[in-house]
Parts: C-alpha cells; structure tokens; sequence
C-alpha cells in the first residue's frame, strides 16, 4: 500500500485515500472537432506502460478531492515526486 | 508421572499452574507456559502426523515457526475449528483440543504408507503433476482422493464467533524480533527519543536469550533481556507487542502485524476481546531483527519422530525443561550444533556420539563437549536413522572427499533422539517481499537481505551469531539510520567459533539414489533424490525445480528446506548456490486467519448500509427492500397476501389512475455554483444549457469522451450560475469526481465548484391524475398548470417546511418532485401520506417505478445502456447539442467511424407476438431462426417488464439497426426450444403523445 504526499494537504496519506486516475500530462486536442479517428483514437486509448519512472494523476478523493500528479517507479513503486497540477515533473523522461 | 520427558527442576514454566489439555481425544497434563509441542514432548506423545504423500509417520522437529510436521487442527466447538496451527507456536491452555491434521484412515494407519514402502515408485517426483495431466477425465476422482489423502486440515462449517480487529500504526522505528539485536535496536532508537514499535511473534520477549546459558554483565541472559524489557515498556515512546508476527513487508515500509490477543487463553476469546489484531504499521524504518532459522541436515530415515534440529532441543530444554529422550546422538557442520549435546548432558541425559562433518574442529563448545567426555567422531556423519515408528539408533560413517562421499563402513549407535545442525539461514523473509533477492554470503553459508532492500538489519539474520557482534551492530545500525548516538554495548565474553561447513545432504554409502529416503522438505515430502530426478528431467530454473517437485510449497514455506533443497539442486547442477538462487518470498511470513484480514468488516459492517429519512415509514409499512448500491430502497410495498407480482401492478395501475408516492431521496444531487457553471454544463452534457432560463429544469445526456453514454439526469437551474445537478443513484460519486476531473484538470480557467448535496435533500415524488390535488393541500403555492408547467421548479413551503418541487416526470404522469432539507423528510413524506389519504395515495418502490418509465420508454443508464451505447444509438439524438460553439465532451467521440456506421445495436421497443410471454433480460435476439449455429446474435433484451397499464409484455432492447426496421420481427431463442418472436417497435408503450405529464 503506498503512503503519498499530497501537494495540497502537504502530508503523507495512506493510498485508500486516494485513486488513480493513469497516465498523467494527456491534453486534450484543442480542436476536437477537427482531429483525425487516429488522433483522437491515441488521445482516448493509448497510454505508454514503461518500465521505469512513470507520470501519472491521482486523486485526493477522500481527503481535499484535488487531483495532482504523482513520478512513480513502476517496478520499485518509489514515489519520487508529487506535484500540483499545471506544474512540470523535475524526475523522468520527459522531466 | 505422566510427564516422563519432563525435567524435575528448571525452564520458564510455571509448574504451580498445570493446564489439561487433549490430543487426538486422549487427555494431557502440562504447564502454563508450554507450547502445545513442548506438552507433548513432556508426555512423550511425539507422534503428530503422517506426511503428505508417503503417509510416513511424523514427529516435533523445532521449536518455532519453522516447524513443518507438527501442524495440527485445534477446536474445542465445530465454530472454533482453526486449520494449520503449529504445535510449537501455540501456547497451552486449560480445555485446548488439538487432532492432527494428516493421516487416513488414522495417524497410527495410513493407507498411503504402504505406496511409501514400495520404494515409493508409485508417487515419484512430479506425481501430480504426471497425473493431472492424463487421462484428464480422471482429474475429478484423483483430487477428491488427494485432497483427503494429503490431510491439510479443514476449516470450520460455522461462523466464527471470535472477533477480530485492525488497528493503524504509525513510528519512526519498527524493529521486528525482539532477540538481543531487537532489545538492543529498540531501545537505542527509544533513547534517541524516537516512536518504537517491538513486535515478536512468541509469547515472551528475549529471542535466543530465553534458551542460552550465556552470561551478559556478568549476569544470565535472560536478566539483562528483563531489565532492557522493562526500561521499554515504562517508555512513553515504546509499544511492546508480543505474539505479534510481521507477516509481510509491503510498499513504502507498510507492515502488516498480526498480533493473537487470546489464542494462548482459551478455545474462544473471553468476552469483549478480540481475537486477533492486525495492526496496519506505518514506518519510517523498518529493522530485521528476525534472527536465524537452523537448518537440518539430511540423511536417511531422517523423518523418523525423535529427528529434531539441534537448537530446538536446546528449547526444549532451557525454555520448557522437557528433555524429548535419553540417549541423544548429533551431528553438526558448525560449532553451534555441540550446544544441544552439552545441554543434554547437563540435563541429565546421555549422548551417545557427535558426529562433526568436519576434520578438524578446535572451536570453544567443541572443547567443552569433549570435556564433558561425550564421545566425538570428527568427519563422520549420520547417514541413516534405525526405527520404523521412532528413533532406536543411527548409522554412522566416516566421510570422504571433503565430505562428498560416505565410506562404505559403517556403525551403528544407539539413540532415541537424534539432533542435527546444518547452519543457519537467515530469516531473510520480510527484506524480499518487495521483490528484492537475498543474496549468498558463503562465509556465513546463509542468503542474507539485499543491500537494496530497505530495511535495516541486525543480528542472525546477518549472519553474525555472536552476542557481542550482535549487540554492537544493533546499536550501530540504528545510531547510523537516525543519526544518534548508540548506546553501550554490555559486557559478553567473546567466544572462539570455528568456520562452519558448506553440508547440507550427507551422503549415504550406497549413493543417493540407492539411500533410504533423504527428505528435504518434509511437509511436501521432497527427497534429495526426488531434487536430483527433477534436475535430470531437465528442470534447470530453481522456480521450476520447486514447482515440479512442491518444495517449499507448504504451509511452512519451506523455512527448515529451502536452503538445503538449493544446495543439493545447485550439486546436482554443477553450479555454486550463489548462481542457482532463492526461490520468491512472498507474505504472509506465517499463514494469517481470514478473521485477522477482515477484521470488523464482517456481518452488518461489511459494506455501510444508507437509509433515506424516510426509512422509518418504509419498514413500519411492510416495504421489501432492494440494494441499489449501498442505499437500501424500497423495492415494493406488499399489502397482506400479495405476491411482488401483485403488488407492483396495484402500484403502477394506481399512479396511473389517481396519485403514487416514490420515495427519490437516493438519486444524486451536485450542487454548481459559479461564474463558469452555465459554460460547464455546456461542455459536460450533450445538450445546450445556455439558454436555460432560472426556475427551469432540462434533462441532460452525460457521455464519456468516447461518446458513450455514462449517466443522465435533470438539472435545474437555480440561478445565473447556480444549478442542482441530479445523476443516477449509482452513479452519484462516479460523476462527482468526473466533474472535478475536468474542472481541475483540463478548465481550470472556468471558475466552478461543486458540492455533493446528495444527503442535505429528502425527495419525495408524488405522481399521477391526482398529484396536483395531493400538492395544493400541503402548499401555498399555485401549482395550477398554468402557473406551474412543465419542467418548471420553484421555491415553497411544503407541510410547513421551506423545500423545492421540481415539475419532472419519470413515470409519464403528471409529478412533482418535491426537495425539503433531509431531517424534515418524514414529517413532510407524512403530510403528503395524509393528504393523500382521500386519493387512496399508493407509495410505490423501485419495481413499480421501472415498470413505469418502461411504458414510456425512459431510459435507465446501466441497464438499457453499457458503455457501447451513445445518444443516436438510444434515438437521443435530439438531446445532442452538435452546434454549440464548444466542443463537447463525448462529441468527437460520437463521430468516430465505427460510431456512426450503419447497423449498430440502436434501442428500440419489443412486442412479443404472445401478449402474455414476458421476456427475459439478457435474452439474445436473432434474425433468422434457420440459421446455422452458431447463430448470428442481432442484440439482446435490456429491460422487460409485465405493464399492467398496457395490459401486456412490453420490452427494450438493443438490436442491430434495430431505428431501420421498425414493425420487422426478431426472434428469441430459448433454453427450452420454444423461439420466442417479437416486433420491434417504438420504445414508448404509454400515452406516445406525453399529455398526461404535460396535463
């Protein structure tokens, strides 16, 4: 059971409060109306699965209902960071 | 005396409480402090199983967790049957009631000994696996037989009537083992003033202390332990937790530790305790102080009861003063292993030979045992054990080729117990939970925990077996991890230990093949030459050894075998045990009861029930009730005699003749607000919003951004930037958190907040002919249909209270659906009841209600739809907003290629061509009824009703293309042969031109 820092309650706090929400970072096409069936098929459907460090959102569901964004190693489970939403990850690929 | 085996003096049992307790029937006497294992010893009864596959009779082989024969059933009461309960954890108590759990037709007879006998060719290595596989017809019967045969204990056919709990923990510093490195770690980190929890899985603290003869300050052990015990438990900052285990180590230094409250005090747990605790420990750091298990050698017949491993008869003796024999052979591959001879003999008994695989042993306890003249012959080893129930003697023979070969001569000595030692390993278990693989450190012969794995660590499960390395690195660890200071470290002599030796199988003079069993790994009766087959068939993989042959797979997961199955599997390979490795180590460390799992969770506290304000009403009125996720809703009000058939056509025929009264409180209410709350809706809905004037009231589609619908609902608009959203009852918090997804995430720019107000409102609906009637006497208001129409709501008192009504039909009939702040709901849900009365006012439940929005053809999310199904594909098309300005969620989805192609599942109604036959839900619908199986399925039944009001069946369904072929037929094949057809039509049964919710 992961123990995760919320960015907006500024504590620790066990993983039953929260959920995961997957990957992280997906902006939605600013004009839906004129993407492609493959753009917006990778927008809805496809997620990357690394092995690594991985960003994705979660919420505070039971605690401040915020959602934020959390680097996770995917096969030691390490949280290396949480981070508000609309900020940048410091960790990571794409850090 | 009965208790034969029992010292006269000495041990840490009280002997002026004396419990009485049975085995197989048969009444025992032992003594507070005893475990179930040592009691027995003490009687002599050492005969606790029969193995698993051979039926080989079975004794007491330790004295911890690590015991893998003496597992038995315990239960006074058919309730309080408890499987798999080690002998040597479970402490005595007056009444305990204890069988074996192995053994058919009895513990004494074992059928399947007689295939043990036979050379055990007929259950070689892989048996099962070899007889799953063919004639696979057969399966059924081997099982019913294997299951029986194997004799794993059985769980009760009652309730448990013990409670269980969990509680959540949170320290700087969970120390695991409460041995000399555990009271040494503990209490330098409780000095440093840090939160401490001490968890150790027996009843008393002290570890190996509580059998050494080793001084410290010049004092017994055991006294230092005491003071150090008693120093943590007057510290504020210290939680003591004895018969505690940390079962398993899990992410970010979450522990679970279970802790038996009463198991040791009777068959149930007295009044108003629990049973079990499992406490749920948060920790900033986690330190092993697990110590070391001692590994048995293996040689032949070494299964036969009175084959112990070396320290536990050491236990026994110090601890339970019960010496299990009289005369005692040993044989060691380490200098520890002398101890037990030198206990023995101090205790009265006679060893008749120690064995020492070594050549040249110098060390401290060697030079002790020769002192006590025990006879010693170096490079020799136990190669067979003489007895057929227990032990009468063992061979010896002089080893060759450092140990790798038995010369061909032997002898044999006489014993009734016989006590070997391996080494030791580690108990490494909790450092690889997480995945990290312990790692061989040949010097101590043992697999130690990764350096990667997180967990501090000191004492035997390093490896370092000395008191005063132990101490030192304790102190060390935790001063380094915390940054404070260690505390000094007390006085212990320091003793000169000898290398121990790389032996695991000894080798029989007649070759392993040709040897009397060899077994490894007793609770799966693994043989050394069962690994050695496993490894010529060609299973390379440690993994794939131990699952050919189950080693390790039992309920002791394999602590005394695992090493010494690696060892001989890596010989057998040619490779060092370095490279061949560990198999996983997974929790729980020790089997854990369901009760501790669960905990209070159990019965009425399994999943909260939620009540409307109207619950009282409901029940005093006979209502039935139906789960509608956790909300409790009345499904029907049966009046005497009525069947749920009946009751729901009285239902749904007197809302359409006169008034019916729905209790709605349960549907979910989200309150918006903001000045970005109208351009919200817009964008989360499918409909246009804009133009929703206040006071109104508009019935919105909610797609996900596939296009797919996912909830629906009427909001009305409260203000300029106030709406009260309503959502499925379902689907309450699922929308919740979809709002505030996007208004977080992806509008931050829009400026609105929601709350859910699910809870703040009791919502009653009164609908029918005469609703209106039922309302004006409650109300003040003017709720003429000229000043109150249709999708209209406004603000009034209803019965004295201040509330809403909203002008929504879900029935088709003229309704209010009337809002008043939740405490107030019953008085209020009574004046309506009251008023009501002239009318014979009807309350209806959930079936009604359905059957009613089916006559008119409403849709219910999650029923007529399932993630497949969009707005077009319901004929909603008229509620998609495909010109507003901004881009909807679920719009593009809509429009993908396979969204919009022809022939879809579309909703459409169903008449069956036999007015009476009600189809079922689910039922699969086709074309063409010659056609070839398998038949091509054209869609299915998604609601389907008896309506009373229509006087017929009436259905809805999904049906490919079904909008295009209005008045065809489509036929339901059923179980029985009969076809079952249908025309499809439209969906709404009752009044099709909606005059009577507009009336």
């Amino acid at each position: 059971m992961l123990h995760i820092y919320c960015p907006y309650c500024e504590e620790h706090r066990e993983e039953e409060e929260f959920h995961a929400k997957g990957e992280a970072h997906i902006a939605r096409p600013a004009d839906p109306d004129n993407t492609t069936d493959t753009e917006w098929g990778d927008y809805l459907y496809f997620r990357k699965n690394p092995r690594g460090l991985h960003h994705e959102m979660w919420v505070h569901a039971l605690g401040c209902r915020k959602f934020f964004n959390v680097t996770r190693h995917t096969v030691t489970y390490e949280i290396l960071e949480t981070y508000k939403m609309g900020e940048q990850p410091t960790q990571g690929a794409d850090a | 005396m009965s208790q034969k085996f029992r010292l006269t003096d000495g041990g840490r049992i009280d002997r002026d409480q004396p419990v009485r307790f049975t085995y197989r029937g048969k009444r025992y006497k032992g003594f507070k402090g005893d475990t179930l294992a040592s009691a027995m010893l003490a009687n002599g009864q050492n005969l606790v199983g029969r193995s698993f596959k051979y039926g080989r009779p079975r004794g007491i082989m330790a004295a911890g967790a690590d015991e893998p024969n003496a597992i038995l059933q315990l239960g006074a009461t058919e309730a309080t049957q408890v499987p798999n309960v080690r002998a040597t954890q479970q402490e005595v108590f007056e009444g305990l009631v204890s069988d074996p759990v192995a053994g058919w037709p009895s513990v004494d007879f074992d059928l399947k000994s007689i295939a043990g006998t036979l050379g055990g060719k007929l259950m070689p290595v892989g048996f099962y696996y070899k007889t799953f596989m063919w004639p696979a017809k057969l399966w059924m019967t081997y099982e019913k037989f294997i299951r029986k045969a194997a004799g794993l204990g059985r769980s009760p056919l009652e309730n448990d009537p013990d409670q269980y709990d969990k509680m959540n923990q949170y320290c700087d510093l969970l120390v695991v083992g409460a041995g000399p490195a555990g009271l040494m770690a503990a209490l330098t980190a409780a000095k440093a003033g840090r939160r401490v929890i001490l968890a150790d899985e027996q009843a008393e603290m002290g570890g190996s202390l509580l059998s050494s003869d080793q001084q410290i300050d010049g004092q017994p052990a055991m006294q230092w332990a005491e003071s150090v015990l008693a120093d943590l438990s007057a510290m504020a900052n210290v939680t003591l937790l004895p018969r505690a285990t940390a079962t398993g180590y899990h992410d970010h230094n979450f522990v679970t530790v279970v802790e038996r409250r009463t198991e040791h005090l009777a068959d149930q747990a007295p009044k108003g305790q629990v049973r079990n605790r499992l406490h749920r420990v948060r920790a900033g750091q986690v330190m092993l102080c697990t110590g070391a298990h001692e590994r048995p050698l293996v040689y032949g017949n070494n299964d036969l009861p009175g084959c112990m491993v070396a320290g536990a008869v050491s236990t026994y003796i110090h601890r339970y003063a019960v010496r299990p024999g009289q005369v005692l052979a040993l044989c060691t591959a380490n200098d520890y292993g002398y101890q037990a001879a030198i206990d023995w003999h101090r205790a009265g008994g006679q060893v008749s030979v120690i064995c020492d695989t070594r050549d040249n042993p110098t060390g401290e306890l060697f030079q002790q045992a020769k002192a006590l003249g025990i006879s010693i012959k170096t490079g020799h080893g136990i190669v067979d054990v003489i007895g057929s129930k227990s032990v009468r003697g063992v061979v010896i023979a002089e080893l060759a080729d450092q140990g790798r070969r038995a010369r061909p001569r032997t002898e044999n000595v006489v014993a009734d117990c016989v006590a070997t030692s391996g080494g030791f390993s580690p108990v490494v278990h909790l450092s690889a939970h997480l995945g990290q693989k312990p790692i061989w450190n040949p010097d101590v012969l043992g697999f130690v925990p990764n350096p990667d794995c997180g967990l501090l660590s000191a004492g035997g499960v390093q490896g370092h077996y000395e008191l005063d390395a132990v101490l030192s690195g304790a102190t060390q660890a935790v001063a380094a991890a915390f940054d404070c200071s260690p505390i000094a470290v007390p006085a212990v002599a320091t003793r000169h230990i000898d290398a121990p030796m790389g032996m695991f199988l000894i080798p029989h003079p007649a070759g392993t093949s040709q040897a009397p069993k060899q077994f490894v790994d007793y609770q799966n009766d693994v043989t050394a030459s069962g690994i050695q087959l496993a490894c010529r068939e060609g299973f390379e993989s440690i993994e794939h050894v131990k699952r050919y042959t189950a080693l390790g797979f039992g309920t002791d997961q394999g602590k005394l075998s695992n090493i010494n199955g690696v060892a001989i599997a890596a010989q057998a390979q040619g490779k060092s045990i370095a490279d061949t490795g560990t198999t996983m180590f997974r929790p729980n460390y020790t089997p854990v009861a369901f009760g501790a799992v669960v905990g209070r969770d159990v019965g009425e506290l399994f999943d909260p029930k939620r009540y409307t304000a109207m619950q009282p009403w409901h029940q005093a009125n006979g209502a039935a009730f139906e789960d509608v996720g956790q909300w409790k809703r009345p499904w029907y009000f049966p009046k005497a005699g009525e069947s749920m058939h009946d009751a729901v056509n009285r239902e749904a025929k007197a809302v359409r003749t006169s008034v019916g009264i729905l209790d709605a409180s349960t549907l979910g209410k989200i309150d918006v607000q903001g000045p970005g709350a109208r351009e919200f809706m817009n964008r989360v809905y499918t409909n246009g919003w804009a133009k929703l004037d206040v006071g109104k009231c508009r019935y919105g589609l909610m797609c996900g951004e596939d296009g797919m619908l996912f909830d629906d609902g009427v909001t009305a608009c409260l203000g300029d930037n106030h709406f009260l959203m309503t959502t499925t009852t379902g689907g309450a918090a699922r929308v919740y958190e979809w709002l505030e997804l996007w208004a977080q995430t992806e509008w931050p720019d829009l400026e609105v907040y929601f709350n859910t107000v699910t809870d703040h409102w009791a919502t009653c609906t009164i609908s029918g002919p005469n609703a209106r009637k039922v309302l004006e006497k409650v109300t003040d208001l003017d709720v003429s249909n000229e000043h109150f129409k249709f999708m209209d709501w406004k603000a009034a008192e209803v019965a004295g209270v201040p509330g809403r009504i909203f002008r929504i039909s879900f029935t088709g009939e003229t309704s209010f659906e009337i809002n008043v702040p939740a405490h107030y709901g019953l008085h209020v849900w009574q004046a309506l009841i009251d008023a009501g009365q002239e009318y014979d006012i009807t309350p209806y439940g959930t079936e009604t209600m359905h059957v009613l929005r089916a006559e008119k053809g409403f849709i219910i999310a999650g029923q007529d739809t399932d993630g497949s199904v969009h707005p077009y594909d319901l004929g909603m098309g008229w509620a998609v907003g495909m010109k507003k300005p901004f881009s909807f969620i679920g719009k593009r989805g809509m429009q993908r290629q396979d969204c919009v192609r022809e022939n879809r599942k579309q909703l459409v109604g169903l008449k069956t061509k036999d007015p009476k036959f009600v189809l079922e839900e689910g039922a699969q619908a086709v074309f063409d009824t010659q056609a070839q199986i398998p038949m091509p399925m054209v869609g299915h039944v998604t609601s389907s009703y008896w309506s009373p009001n229509c006087e017929r069946s009436i259905a809805m369904g999904v049906i490919k293309g079904g909008l295009t072929r209005m008045g065809e037929s489509v036929f339901f094949p059923q179980k029985d042969g009969r076809v079952i057809e249908a025309e499809i039509c439209s969906p709404v049964f009752f009044d099709p031109e909606g005059e009577r919710q507009n009336g």
